[in-house]
């Protein structure tokens, strides 16, 4: 299946875009897509346990499954204010 | 009263929105309490030329409204408003305007405070700091929404 991965602030930079396509193997979860995003792009694995994601514009945990066509967004830690 | 923008901020615009909000509610509003976030001049003894803020801004209104309604499950006579700035912002620029309107003072103050720690704990926005001699992404909580013991540490900072 094909997700939209979304990447923010330094993810971002690592990663050299803001989205892209990812495919992976059905059934898969927040966590498979991050890992097959981050055989792509290596300089994301130092976020492995700092990351958070999103699917489909709704905080979830990376244990969450994700479909065919989701949107999933990885979150660096947050400093808003 | 929830806005991502790119455009400077205004106090005024939003306290007179947030308090009409309420205005007629209960015992209407008494208290109009604000809290600006500004762009300081030096981060950790470095000179700060400038910041770009960056948001995921679908999800970040969503935030900010899952923190009004934390806001007034606690304080029920409060209206809140939220608007962060994002893209390039000067030294002394505001990238955060909060408004707390409530019957009454105290309860203004508190939920200005709170407003303020749960942005800092949970919204998806990233401070991009510009040095004179450098640049550096400011990372700050690692975003757990459901983090009870963290909303808990909120409320009692805003209590205090």
């Amino acid at each position: 299946m094909r997700v939209t991965v979304r990447l923010f602030a330094r993810l971002r930079e690592l990663a050299g875009a803001e989205s892209m396509t990812v495919e992976v193997p059905a059934p898969a979860t927040a966590a498979t897509v991050w890992r097959a995003l981050c055989v792509t792009a290596p300089a994301l694995v130092p976020f492995e346990r700092a990351v958070s994601c999103a699917i489909n514009t709704n905080f979830s945990r990376m244990s969450h499954a994700v479909a065919d066509g989701d949107d999933v967004a990885f979150l660096p830690p947050v400093s808003g204010g | 009263m929830l806005a991502v923008t790119r455009a400077p901020l205004s106090v005024d615009a939003l306290a007179a929105e947030v308090e009409a909000s309420v205005r007629e509610h209960g015992e209407g509003c008494g208290a109009v309490a604000s809290f600006l976030g500004v762009v300081r001049a030096t981060h950790q003894g470095r000179a700060v030329r400038y910041l770009e803020y960056e948001a995921f801004d679908a999800l970040a209104l969503k935030v900010f409204a899952q923190i009004q309604a934390e806001a007034v499950d606690r304080w029920p006579s409060a209206a809140l408003g939220i608007a962060h700035r994002v893209g390039r912002l000067a030294i002394g620029d505001a990238s955060i305007v909060i408004i707390a309107a409530t019957a009454h003072r105290a309860e203004a103050f508190q939920v200005c405070r709170y407003a303020i720690e749960r942005v800092k704990q949970i919204a998806p926005v990233w401070k991009h700091e510009f040095f004179e001699d450098g640049e550096a992404w400011v990372e700050g909580a690692i975003v757990n929404p459901d983090d009870d013991a963290a909303r808990a540490r909120a409320m009692e900072i805003a209590c205090a």
